[in-house]
């Protein structure tokens, strides 16, 4: 954990860094925001992995000398199939035909939307997955 | 010696996995990575074929001073739906849908990838904003004709009414969601589930310009979004964003669409460099020349490559030339260390010209001639003159190329591994020669007509009859260029099913080959200790182990035990 | 050894090193050298203006510096392909890190890239610098066609696509430029004076040249900014400086500038129905 914290922090400050340099210099408030945006993506995750990584032993995966054996257990809930990723696609395509086409296409979007919403939680509460 | 522990991979199952839904539910329903990266594969290389098509006509329209294959409207589609969908729909979703789905969680270790509902969500969310934005050809209207960058105030709906338009933005709003879904789930992937002992510095290249290029989505595709909703808003909620009628400043749009717009070039880019130099090492049986020194390159162009956006606006006049231009520049460094790295990678090795290989070496010729002439463009007085004309078309098109070459080297690669059928050789080295030789004649020509002052975008060219000779040249390398797909698809035909690939074909390095081909459900059986960023080469050959300096890297505790 | 310009390690490595830094050290000498002959023009040309000839030297620079490196490359790269094709099943050296020559590869180009960022300001201070002018030309791009008016004088061209609009210079003269756009993004782009800058709705950007020979050059807009994008031409005519008072006297009668308005109020009706014509009529408007 310690180097994906180190990545996204790095990012950060070289952002931070260019955000400073680039505002100084320019004094263009569009470009400067955008890249202070980049300079959170890079500190708010990376300061969440920095923290997380304090809190815990060596993940197997950080262990240059672990074996396959340590890696054994549950790796995770993954769901075999599922049908909700496809409905909530349709729901958002008639949601973007409502852009284009008029308005009345939202009915069947938002309503496929909600649908793909709930059935997926419900399918996680089952065990499905993620 | 390494050993080998039975697959300690035990994912909790669902239930109906073993008598899940077959046919085309089964497509509908699926959430297994790989069969969601084989229908992005699909996808994309028919988005290629299309995007071909398209091209085929621009050129078959330039091969005449006045051109009358389409109309002047008519042109202005064909340009802006050809870059549409190679940008937008081929090259993006190609590598990070089609390839990284398939191979990051194979390489890493992993069974899948850490969301797979999410990941199913972003193949759909991809089919549908592709199918949205190419509609835009049967609308009354046509397709969107305000090129593939869409500047405003053109784009507003005072110069382009219609729904053409209203569909290219629904189309990337949704193809921009389903790219973002996809770096969330890869960055997941590579932090949470890679195998014991596989670090970070021992993930294969090809997992590492992943990495970054999910940062990079993640970082660049809010901005469009949010661009494209402006945009939208400025057509029909009567705001005036974009627009100098109502206060709002037409720049801010090129801004915004370039913040997203360069780290994109990145984001198609790293892909097919990681691609590109698995295949060199695997081809030369060598390991990866310099490895760390291409980690940090790789990371080193992604963070560059989020403070050189305005180079594209040089010749607005309002922004700050020298910041962007050495910006610009020192991506060349990083850049220059790969192309070093990739040459060392070759040198002193035992090469094996697989169509692979071959085009693995294509794409550093030709991206090397697309590096160079990029140098030319970070430099602003160079840029005054040559913005816009075909200079950049061919500088582009020398570096997309090359991804395209990459891609089918990536295709012959691995493609044996998700199918479990190699394609034919031959067909696929005559393929490579169709396309290599294809893209010299293809976009020599385009550079000098730059320099001859030939602007891009241009229907007709009346007033310059003497540019016909180049662009018939030029046309002929596209034929060229159409004639290698039409050989790609001659091959996949003629050995459908025919030459089993066994599990490493290649003698490959990296994690992906030491499992079966096609992979299990949840990608393992067993799994080799990972002790390098080569775990199956070490598996395969004990005796060779990478040097670092004339010596093994690192005495390896693990291996002391005899076995 | 077969190969001594890369060997990855061994006890000569040294020797090796030296003669690798002096060759690296030849290639700018070498490019010196070049340039003192004649210098191949790589496609480019010199232009017409002032700065248009520097940005050719610059051009000219790149270039060799890009062929020198890319040649380097292909050399190396095809001497690989044909010097280490497979020969048998043994399995090569496995050699992955070589410090020195990576930092020689890092270092190398830090420093080329900063040559190119110094070359590069040096013309653009040059070709962006505002002197003192006393030739003025508002140029005004709308779609699909071009404006040229003379602050202070009568004079007024205006025209549109194929209509080939002609923006009358003198030579060996500072001219300023105002450039705007009264609707989309266009693009002035004059290939003889190797320079291009947008014509950007809301924005007056302003740039100055100096023309060094007279004739006349096709100009283009070359940013898309809509259907009759492809034919929105323009000349400019480079002419002594008599000649230009000439040609500037010839609007003060009422009659050229009533005609020059007639000619616009013309224009502008036929782009409010938005049907320009593709037909040469005349040039420009007087
Ligand atoms: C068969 C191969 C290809 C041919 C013959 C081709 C041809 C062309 C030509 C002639 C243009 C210039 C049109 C104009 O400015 O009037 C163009 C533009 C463009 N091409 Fe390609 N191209 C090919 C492949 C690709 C690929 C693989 C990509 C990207 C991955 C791509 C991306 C673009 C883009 C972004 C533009 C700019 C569109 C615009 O001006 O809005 N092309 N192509
Ligand atoms: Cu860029
Ligand atoms: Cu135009």
């Amino acid at each position: 954990m310690k180097v994906e914290s180190k990545i996204m922090l790095g990012l950060g400050c070289f952002f931070g860094l260019i955000a400073a340099v680039y505002w100084f210099w320019g004094r263009d408030s569009t470009g400067s925001i955008m890249i202070v945006g980049g300079m959170l993506l890079g500190f708010l995750p990376g300061g969440y992995y920095y923290w997380w990584s304090r809190r815990i032993a060596t993940r197997p995966e950080d262990d240059p000398t672990a074996t396959q054996a340590q890696g054994a257990g549950v790796v995770g809930a993954f769901p075999a199939t599922s049908i909700w990723p496809f409905t909530l696609a349709m729901g958002a395509f008639f949601t973007v035909l409502a852009l284009v086409f008029g308005i009345w296409f939202l009915v069947p979007g938002l309503a496929l939307v909600i649908w793909a919403a709930f059935g997926g939680v419900a399918e996680s509460r089952r065990g499905g997955g993620v | 010696m390494t050993d080998v522990l039975e697959r300690p991979l035990t994912p909790e199952h669902s239930p109906q996995e073993e008598h899940g839904p077959s046919g085309l539910l089964k497509w509908l329903t699926t959430t297994d990575h790989k069969i969601i990266g084989l229908s992005y594969t699909v996808t994309s290389v028919i988005m290629m074929v299309i995007g071909g098509a398209l091209a085929e006509m621009i050129r078959f329209q330039l091969t005449t001073p006045n051109g009358t294959l389409v109309s002047l409207a008519q042109y202005n589609e064909l340009f802006t739906m050809h870059g549409s969908v190679m940008i937008y729909l081929f090259a993006g979703p190609f590598a990070f849908g089609a390839l990284a789905n398939i191979l990051v969680p194979i390489q890493i270790g992993a069974p899948d990838m850490a969301f797979p509902r999410l990941n199913a969500l972003s193949y759909w969310l991809y089919l549908m904003g592709s199918i949205t934005m190419l509609s835009g050809f049967f609308t009354a209207g046509g397709a969107a004709n305000f090129g593939w960058v869409a500047y405003a105030p053109l784009s507003n709906s005072t110069y382009t009414p219609g729904a053409g338009a209203d569909l290219w933005i629904g189309g990337l709003l949704l193809t921009g969601f389903s790219a973002i879904f996809t770096g969330v789930n890869l960055v997941a992937t590579i932090f949470y589930l890679r195998a014991p002992g596989m670090t970070m510095f021992r993930m294969p290249i090809f997992t590492w310009n992943m990495l970054v290029t999910a940062i990079l989505i993640l970082l660049a595709f809010p901005v469009l979004t949010a661009g494209l909703i402006m945009l939208y808003a400025d057509r029909h909620f009567g705001t005036h964003i974009f627009s100098v009628a109502g206060g709002g400043v037409p720049v801010l749009w090129q801004h915004i669409f370039w913040f997203w717009g360069h780290p994109e070039v990145y984001i198609l880019a790293l892909p097919f460099f990681g691609m590109v130099t698995e295949i060199l090492a695997v081809f030369s049986r060598k390991p990866v020349f310099g490895y760390k020194g291409m980690v940090f390159a790789t990371l080193s162009i992604g963070a560059l490559s989020l403070g050189v956006w305005a180079h594209h606006m040089f010749t607005t006049g309002v922004v700050l030339l020298p910041f962007f231009s050495i910006m610009s520049l020192l991506i060349a460094v990083p850049t220059g260390i790969k192309i070093f790295n990739w040459i060392g990678t070759i040198w002193r090795g035992q090469i094996w010209f697989s169509t692979a290989m071959l085009m693995a070496i294509g794409f550093v010729i030709t991206f090397l001639i697309g590096g160079l002439t990029g140098v030319y463009l970070a430099s602003p007085p160079l840029d005054f003159f040559t913005h816009d004309t075909y200079f950049v078309v061919a500088h582009f098109h020398s570096v997309v190329m090359a991804l395209v070459l990459g891609g089918m080297g990536a295709l012959y690669y691995w493609g044996p591994k998700i199918t479990g059928y190699l394609l034919n050789e031959t067909i696929g080295k005559i393929q490579f020669w169709f396309l290599f030789i294809g893209i010299q004649v293809f976009t020599i020509p385009m550079y000098m007509l730059g320099l001859d002052g030939m602007p891009r975008r241009m229907a007709v060219y009346p007033h310059d009859p003497q540019w016909q000779t180049l662009n018939d040249i030029s046309t002929a390398g596209a034929v060229l260029i159409g004639l290698s797909t039409v050989l790609f698809v001659i091959n996949i035909v003629v050995s459908w099913k025919k030459y089993p690939a066994g599990d490493n074909p290649w003698d490959g390095q990296t994690l992906e080959w030491f499992t079966t081909s096609p992979p299990p459900h949840h990608n393992f059986y067993r799994l080799p200790q990972i002790r390098s960023e080569r775990p199956t080469w070490d598996y395969n050959h004990p005796d060779h182990r990478a040097l670092a300096h004339g010596v093994p890297e690192t005495p390896r505790e693990s291996e002391q035990v005899p076995s | 050894m077969e190969s001594p310009a890369l060997s990855p390690q061994g006890v000569t490595a040294r020797q090796r090193r030296w003669r690798r830094i002096r060759r690296v050290a030849a290639l700018p000498l070498a490019a010196l050298a070049l340039s003192g002959c004649t210098v191949p023009s790589f496609g480019a040309s010199a232009g017409v203006t002032r700065s248009s000839r520097s940005v050719f030297h610059l051009w000219q620079g790149f270039s060799i510096l890009a062929v020198i490196i890319g040649g380097l490359v292909v050399a190396l790269i095809l001497w690989s392909v044909v010097r280490y094709r497979r020969r048998g099943d043994s399995i090569p050296k496995q050699s992955q890190y070589h410090i020195p020559l990576e930092l020689t590869y890092t270092i190398v180009p830090f420093l080329i890239i900063f040559g190119l960022f110094a070359a590069t300001m040096v013309v653009e201070n040059k070709e962006l610098a505002n002197p003192t002018t006393k030739v003025t030309v508002d140029v005004n791009a709308f779609q699909w066609g071009w404006r040229f008016t003379y602050p202070g004088h009568n004079a007024m061209v205006i025209g549109q696509t194929t209509q080939d609009p002609e923006m009358v210079i003198p030579v060996n003269t500072n001219v300023h430029i105002n450039l705007t756009s009264s609707d989309v993004v266009h693009g002035f782009y004059v290939h003889a004076f190797n320079f291009s800058r947008y014509a950007l709705p809301g924005v007056l950007n302003q740039f100055t040249f100096r023309a060094v020979q007279t004739g006349t050059f096709d100009g283009q807009c070359t940013q898309l900014c809509g259907l009759y994008h492809s034919l929105m031409f323009f000349r400019v005519k480079v002419v002594t400086p008599t000649q230009y008072q000439t040609w500037l006297a010839s609007f003060t009668t009422s009659s050229a500038s009533s005609a020059a308005s007639a000619a616009q109020k013309a224009l502008q009706s036929q782009s409010a129905t938005n049907v320009p014509t593709r037909i040469t009529t005349s040039r420009g408007a007087n």
